[in-house]
């Protein structure tokens, strides 16, 4: 019998002191961002989809020698190199750079193991688009566009 | 007289029924939005926030996206009953607000026996609870409304007993006479006991957290609406809030005074004010626990009823009958 | 399966569970024979999430495999990457640097937080609160954040490398945790009120789903699971690996082995994870992040195993490698799936709402299961 009241009092007490918790919460700043019309800054370390880095002196020229490392070592195989002999130009020149973004899994491998560090990590977070061809991302394209 | 009469009080009825229509939707459609809102910033976000200020205008845009859904019938259901359920469940929801006393002359008609009558009324929600969980024939919905016919038929029992302990004071079914004999103190400060338990058990009979184990979502999916998908849906859960409506409002007539409050001008209308505040606050304050605690079980939602609710209630009733005999 | 009435009773009915099902978090089908609303022979049917992670690490070289450990337990990604760079660490015998190896406990810890807050908020979540997870996702947001702003990433990490880790940490890392240390510090007791002291979350889980040490050795039963039967078996303690000899933590074990114990457990365990933070983040070695490994590792003929602790329990990586760069074969031992096994003891006889809480309690990870 002494039980029986003590689960009730215990109970009923416990019960309080979760509301007053949630309404004490309730008092309190909304954490959430409402997105579109705020955003929060994204990390400059922040892995998008990989770009090939702009040469400080030429902004129309990438650093990028062909050499395919990248190719061979993606996990996921979604680096497609394009490059051709040119005259008077020492190895390859790129003429295609092609990223199938569907299938990259951000690990890194590219830009760790590019010699030129030629490659790196873009901040872009809204990959959006309606057909899987919107992922297939031309980077030397967006080098020559100036992206 | 005969005509004289009949004319005004037909009247009367259809403009009360226009009124409670109005408050059917209204209160849905206020409901909505508190519920969402609320629990979001019990949740520390905003809630609702794109269509309006303040995302009020978010539960007409439901409505109309709820109104263009198809209704699928399950292939296996019992078409019949899967298409009533939903109707049976809406329809009697405005028939108690027609004896509601919202303010001394706001109300569609005084019965007698007005509190049996909303009790009653009532009552048909779980029919249409079976129903709607027989016709889907889907295991979670039957499971849900196996569950809501236990737990209402459990809950009644202190409910009315608790009732009781009211009308031996004011010796009246009529809730009009009962929202009188509250002008110089509230019943819940005579009998706050009553009014706790009689609290948990609106809780249970309206299906709300924590005893809203017919609609389990974590358990049942969606119990016994799991089938039901458009106007199905939201009639299911117009119907859900105004009953929830209803409870608040027998709750505010039996132990919070009714229309009582600070005097206003023409109070016999304006007091309406009183009424619709107490039973906001109540509304909100279920609100607030729905957003607070876990789910119990159902063994526990029995037990808690026979050990706790239904002693209480008995031996409040004792009480009460002993002190109003003296 | 049978899916019919069995022996003549003719009560008795086939509840399909999942694989889209609120509680079976992610797609884990459960067939449950029923009898009214009690469990008489819960099923768990795996496989909807099979990606041949094991007989993908057959087919590429050890480095391309590194991505996916990331993807199997997606709530203890660090961890896994820890577990597979480990076991090629022992394969090759390279040696991280110390630095490495703080950074990955460090990373590895705050990964365990963010999965065991997680895990707190859905656990309620299952019962039917639905305040607490916003609550828990709060804290578990900044932890993200901090992890975010090292690995670049938020829940798939590939952050461990071979011999040490991609990024460094700096100064900005320590302060935020630190800041982070005290915040989660802070909030505990309003956990301890708002869910542990709550009468209705005590009654459903106190008492469920009682097992012995005996039952989980059987079922090879591990991490906070097996300590709430009493077991103090952490690999961190039986095993250590990394940095983790160097710190003073204490094994959480509790006695009861019901669901309320697993649930202790966890949430002491936060407390020991936010302790070791702290020391690892005052003790912090300078150095060198990444220790200098040639650039192409042929992995010599042979075999080793690596075991970590991840949140949920034992996860060992046994690696069989013939001399080439892509492994012979890769085992990957899950806790998660001896976890679930265990399931169908405890939840026959239970009520459906009791299956949903204890399936809550094991903390399973679909996809860490099906791989």
């Amino acid at each position: 019998m002494k039980d029986y009241f003590a689960v009730l009092f215990t109970g009923g007490k416990s019960l309080i002191i979760g509301m007053i918790i949630t309404l004490r919460e309730f008092f309190r700043p909304v954490v959430t961002v409402q997105y579109p019309r705020e955003k929060l800054v994204v990390t400059p370390n922040y892995r998008g989809h990989t770009y090939l880095v702009r040469d400080e002196e030429k902004p129309e020229k990438h650093r990028c020698i062909t050499c395919g490392m990248c190719q061979r070592e993606c996990p996921s195989g979604c680096i497609a190199l394009g490059g051709e002999k040119r005259e008077g130009v020492k190895g390859l020149v790129l003429t295609d750079y092609r990223l199938d973004f569907t299938k990259c899994s951000l690990c890194g491998t590219c830009v760790e193991i590019c010699p030129t560090a030629a490659l790196d990590f873009s901040q872009e977070y809204r990959a959006v688009g309606l057909r899987r061809e919107d992922f297939h991302y031309d980077l030397l394209r967006m080098v020559e566009e100036g992206k | 007289m005969t005509e004289s009469f009949f004319l005004p009080d037909l009247l009367r009825i259809l403009f009360t029924f226009v009124c409670a229509i109005v408050i059917v939707f209204g209160n849905a459609v206020v409901m909505g939005y508190l519920e969402r809102k609320l629990a979001g910033r019990f949740q520390r976000r905003p809630g609702p926030m794109e269509i309006g200020w303040q995302g009020v205008l978010q539960l007409a845009v439901d409505g109309v996206k709820l109104v263009g859904k198809q209704l699928v019938i399950p292939a296996q259901s019992d078409k019949v009953l899967y298409r009533i359920a939903p109707i049976v469940s809406f329809a009697p929801a405005a028939l108690p607000l027609l004896v509601i006393p919202f303010s001394p002359k706001l109300q569609g008609r005084d019965f007698d026996v007005g509190l049996l009558f909303i009790l009653a009324i009532v009552a048909i929600n779980v029919l249409a609870i079976l129903i709607a969980g027989w016709g889907s024939n889907n295991k979670y919905s039957l499971l849900g409304a196996m569950r809501s016919v236990a737990q209402n038929v459990a809950y009644e029992i202190p409910m009315l007993l608790t009732l009781l302990s009211v009308i031996m004071v004011t010796n009246t079914f009529s809730l009009q006479g009962i929202v009188e004999a509250q002008e110089r103190i509230w019943f819940v400060f005579l009998m706050p006991v009553a009014f706790i338990v009689f609290f948990i058990a609106t809780l249970a009979e309206t299906n709300r957290a924590p005893f809203d184990l017919p609609e389990a979502e974590s358990e049942l999916t969606a119990g016994f609406m799991t089938e039901y998908s458009g106007m199905g849906f939201s009639l299911f859960f117009m119907a859900e809030y105004t009953y929830m409506f209803i409870a608040c409002s027998l709750t505010v007539i039996l132990f919070l005074g009714g229309w009582h409050g600070p005097p206003l001008p023409y109070a016999d209308y304006t007091s309406a004010i009183w009424f619709f505040l107490k039973v906001y606050f109540l509304l909100i304050v279920m609100i607030w626990i729905r957003w607070t605690f876990p789910r119990v079980r159902f063994d526990q939602l029995m037990n808690f009823c026979w050990k706790y609710l239904v002693p209480f209630s008995l031996v409040h009733l004792l009480v009460t009958a002993v002190v109003v005999k003296l | 399966m049978n899916t019919s009435t069995t022996q003549g009773n003719t009560h008795r009915y086939v509840l399909n569970m999942g694989p889209q099902h609120p509680s079976t978090h992610g797609v884990l089908r459960v067939i449950l024979e029923m009898e009214g609303e009690y469990v008489v022979n819960p099923q768990p049917v795996l496989g909807y999430g099979h990606r041949m992670h094991e007989k993908m690490a057959e087919s590429r070289s050890w480095a391309g495999f590194l991505p996916n450990t990331a993807r199997m337990d997606y709530l203890a990604a660090l961890v896994y990457n820890h577990g597979y760079v480990g076991v090629v660490e022992r394969l090759a015998g390279i040696e991280p640097t110390p630095r490495a190896e703080y950074i990955r406990v460090i990373t590895s810890e705050l990964n365990r937080l963010q999965s065991h807050l997680l895990w707190l908020g859905v656990l309620v979540l299952d019962l039917g609160a639905f305040t607490p997870i916003m609550y828990t996702f709060e804290d578990r947001e900044k932890i993200l954040d901090i992890l975010e702003d090292v690995t670049g990433s938020r829940l798939t990490y590939c952050y461990m490398r071979v011999g040490g880790v991609v990024n460094d940490i700096d100064d900005k890392f320590v302060e935020r945790t630190r800041a982070y240390i005290e915040w989660q510090r802070s909030r505990m007791p309003m956990y301890e009120k708002l869910v542990t002291g709550n009468i209705i979350f005590r009654k459903r889980i106190e008492e469920l789903g009682e097992f012995t040490p005996d039952l989980s050795r059987r079922y090879g039963v591990t991490g906070p699971v097996l300590r709430a039967s009493g077991v103090p078996y952490d690999i961190r303690r039986a095993e250590p690996y990394s940095a983790y000899p160097e710190f003073d933590f204490e094994i959480p074990v509790e006695h009861g082995g019901d669901c309320m114990a697993t649930y202790l457990v966890r949430v002491r365990e936060i407390e020991q994870s936010l302790r070791i933070l702290e020391q690892a983040l005052d003790k912090l070695p300078e150095g060198p992040f990444r220790a200098k490994t040639p650039k192409k590792i042929k992995l010599p003929p042979g075999d080793a195993s690596f075991a970590v602790e991840s949140p949920r329990g034992e996860l060992v990586y046994h690696m069989t490698a013939d001399g080439s760069d892509i492994p012979y074969r890769l085992k990957i031992r899950v806790p998660s799936f001896s976890n679930l096994s265990i399931m169908p003891e405890l939840c026959r006889g239970m009520l459906l709402s009791d299956v949903c809480a204890c399936m809550g309690s094991l903390d399973l990870v679909i996809p860490e299961i099906d791989r």
